[in-house]
């Protein structure tokens, strides 16, 4: 048994060592890493391809900007629907024109895996490709975990979607154009106990997960202040059984559920839900305006809100456009979850790629430094809103967009725009 | 009560499914002594091949052909994989493993992009039962009753037919019994065939219950079926069985304890910590049998 022990042991380290090494040579085939790349490149090359045609701009003024995106892991689906926004607007907008010359837009792209150990080599990659600025990413987490990486290296950085208060403080280089976490759960908090007279709640989110703890933290905070009692609980990574979260909260009698997880649980959550037969309210944070969470609601009876930054029909000719998109491109209808349901994280992506055209126009050249300098003052009427920076580097937001889930239909229902306690 | 009732169901349900991998584990280190670390990846695999069937074949014949994909796939793995290492020391075969477990995962990456994917509902199995004032799924009900039938017929083949007869003298002793005229190869090859086809039964079940699936899905539950396997006593087959429906069990039940404990964040830390006190205090698990040096 002694053996079991070492083999154990051995099994661990082997571990490690093989996520570096090759394959041996047995199992041959496609090197999946490779793989990887290759999508990588290839992605990065029909962004290029747009670029390149348009012919007003000379070959070689091109100007770089890093898309710092999970196209694996957990949030894979979130991160390809940001980057198929900024994807779009290259499309619609390849160059920009800075002291009279115009220069190529090119999308660089680096995949941080949707976790923090990768993020790091994402963010010193796209450091080494000599981008001018960066956007992203999707998940606070690895934007957290990749904001050094540009720190150091003098390159600034724009969050899309990533609400934790801590991916813009102490870090100079990050800026973000949402809302933030504690303005979103205090949005939430409002809405439940404005729409449902909420009096007990109950938060489920994943352990170690800043995004969600963080979420949980804040809501639990205001909607104790308000007087209402929380519940809550953390699953562990890799979770597949809810019902026992759920059926705890059924039995707890709560009146509202706040899931603030990321797509792929969601997606767990309310199909187990769907099957226990829930009837309480599910309010959900911006992960969750996902049409893959959205089917999961279909022809059942949950009800489900959610707050985020854009509700299609906000702006016609941007819903025209991107649908024109992604039913023209395979790959976007694939990137996009095999519909033309337009997500709120691909309307911000849209936004992003502006205002860093704005602050590359405003630094008059693609200079890491000039255009971290241009940022704070940059403006940008955004199709999801006005989008200003504070000092602290983070958009001024005042409301968010509540929507609920059409069961019937598989839609999603503007709700209201629901602002904060305000404080 | 209503609640406690729900918590087990879940329990059951979970631990019966983890039965289903936790065998395949158990087999394989019985006669090979080889920790397959692949298996969890295979059940995954044949989750994702039900999802890309089902989207092409009706269910009644997509389901029987998930099952025959499977048992190809671990028959391939087993004969790519392990077979050239038979001579090599038992690290080199366990290292492949880990490899094809790699391969698996990042295939799977690849195929789908990483986006978690949504497994068909099945007619029947999807539906929802009331027990006793509690809403759930037929599949939970069924996984349970499944399993024991078929660890039935499983022992029943084991103990009563030729093949079984062989799987026996190889787990005994691999060099004798291939001195007796046992054809090594094919018993081996038995067993990874039972092993997959299990995992595809498994696969159906839990991704009925758990219909999103992502290329990490078979990771956590193989692992887990590991830890059952060896809690049990690893090369048993009741052990794994019995290993698996106490760790799916205990495991619900401490998710579903009051949060104001705080400790439902512990489930996993549970049965790993499980793992290390059987390692520590009855290495030869539940039911395994006890290491005996021959002189």
């Amino acid at each position: 048994m002694k053996k079991i022990l070492a083999c154990l042991m051995t099994g661990v380290m082997a571990f490690s060592l093989v996520a570096c090494s090759t394959t041996p040579p047995a199992t041959g085939g496609t090197d999946a890493a490779g793989g990887q790349a290759a999508e990588g490149s290839a992605e990065a090359g029909g962004a290029t391809d747009g670029a390149a045609a348009d012919s007003a701009a000379a070959a070689g003024d091109t100007i770089r900007i890093g898309v710092f995106e999970p196209s694996t892991g957990d949030s894979a689906s979130g991160g390809k629907k940001e980057t198929l926004g900024m994807q779009f607007a290259n499309s619609e907008t390849p160059t920009v024109e800075v002291g009279g010359k115009t220069y190529n837009v090119e999308l660089v792209m680096a995949d941080n895996g949707s976790s923090a150990d990768k993020a790091p080599s994402a963010a010193s990659e796209l450091v080494g490709k000599n981008v001018s600025l960066v956007l992203g990413s999707y998940g606070s987490g690895v934007s957290m975990a990749g904001g050094p990486k540009f720190e150091e290296a003098g390159l600034a950085a724009i969050g899309v979607t990533c609400t934790n208060p801590n991916v813009t403080a102490g870090n100079d280089y990050y800026f973000r154009i949402c809302f933030l976490d504690n303005f979103q759960a205090d949005v939430l908090a409002n809405f439940a106990m404005e729409k449902f007279s909420a009096k007990k709640a109950y938060c489920l989110g994943e352990n170690g997960n800043e995004y969600d703890q963080g979420l949980v933290a804040f809501f639990t905070q205001v909607f104790e202040g308000a007087g209402g009692e929380v519940i809550s609980d953390s699953f562990p990574t890799n979770n597949s059984d809810f019902t026992s979260y759920l059926n705890k909260a059924k039995s707890e009698g709560v009146d509202v559920i706040f899931t603030p997880v990321s797509i792929a649980y969601a997606k767990q959550i309310m199909e187990q839900a769907a099957s226990l037969g829930i009837d309480i309210p599910f309010l959900g944070s911006d992960t969750l305006d996902d049409n893959m969470v959205l089917e999961a609601t279909k022809d059942t009876n949950l009800q489900l809100y959610v707050s985020t930054f854009y509700q299609e029909g906000g702006s016609e000719t941007f819903d025209k456009g991107i649908k024109d998109y992604i039913n023209n491109n395979s790959d976007a209808m694939t990137a996009n979850g095999g519909n033309d349901t337009i997500s709120a994280v691909t309307a911000m992506g849209y936004d992003a790629y502006y205002v860093a055209l704005e602050a590359i126009k405003a630094a008059g050249s693609g200079d890491k430094a000039a255009i971290k300098a241009a940022i704070p003052s940059v403006k940008w009427d955004g199709v999801s809103g006005s989008i200003a920076f504070n000092e602290v580097g983070d958009a001024v937001r005042d409301t968010a967009y509540i929507k609920t889930a059409d069961t019937a239909n598989g839609t999603w229902a503007f709700e209201k725009v629901q602002s904060g306690s305000g404080k | 009560m209503e609640y406690i009732i729900s918590v087990l169901l879940s329990g059951v349900s979970v631990g019966g499914q983890y039965a289903l991998i936790a065998i395949g584990y158990t087999l394989v280190y019985g006669i090979l002594r080889l920790i397959n670390f692949a298996h969890g990846d295979v059940f995954m695999v044949a989750g994702l091949m039900g999802i890309y069937l089902a989207a092409v074949l009706p269910i009644t014949l997509s389901l029987p052909l998930v099952i025959i994909l499977t048992v190809l796939l671990g028959f391939a793995i087993e004969r790519v994989a392990y077979k050239p290492l038979r001579e090599a020391p038992r690290m080199s075969v366990m290292i492949s493993a880990i490899g094809v477990s790699y391969l698996l995962q990042n295939t799977a990456t690849y195929v789908t992009g990483g986006q978690p994917m949504t497994y068909p509902t099945i007619p029947f199995l999807s539906g929802t039962v009331d027990v006793a004032g509690t809403q759930t799924k037929w599949v939970v009900i069924i996984t349970p009753i499944l399993v024991l039938a078929l660890v039935f017929a499983l022992t029943q083949l084991i103990n009563r037919t030729k093949v079984g007869m062989a799987m026996r003298a190889v787990s005994k002793d691999f060099e004798t019994s291939r001195l007796m005229g046992i054809k090594i190869n094919s018993v081996i090859s038995v067993t990874f065939i039972i092993g997959s086809a299990l995992a595809g039964i498994g696969s159906i079940l839990f991704f009925t219950n758990y219909p999103a699936i992502t290329p990490m899905s078979g990771a956590m539950p193989g692992l887990k079926a590991f830890v059952a396997a060896v809690f049990g006593g690893i090369g048993s087959i009741p052990g794994a069985v019995i290993g698996a429906f106490i760790i799916g069990i205990a495991e619900t039940i401490i998710k579903g304890l009051p949060s104001s404990w705080d400790v439902s964040v512990f489930s996993d830390a549970f049965t790993f910590a499980l793992l290390i006190i059987i390692l520590v205090f009855k290495p030869q698990g539940l039911f395994g049998e006890a290491a005996t040096d021959k002189v």
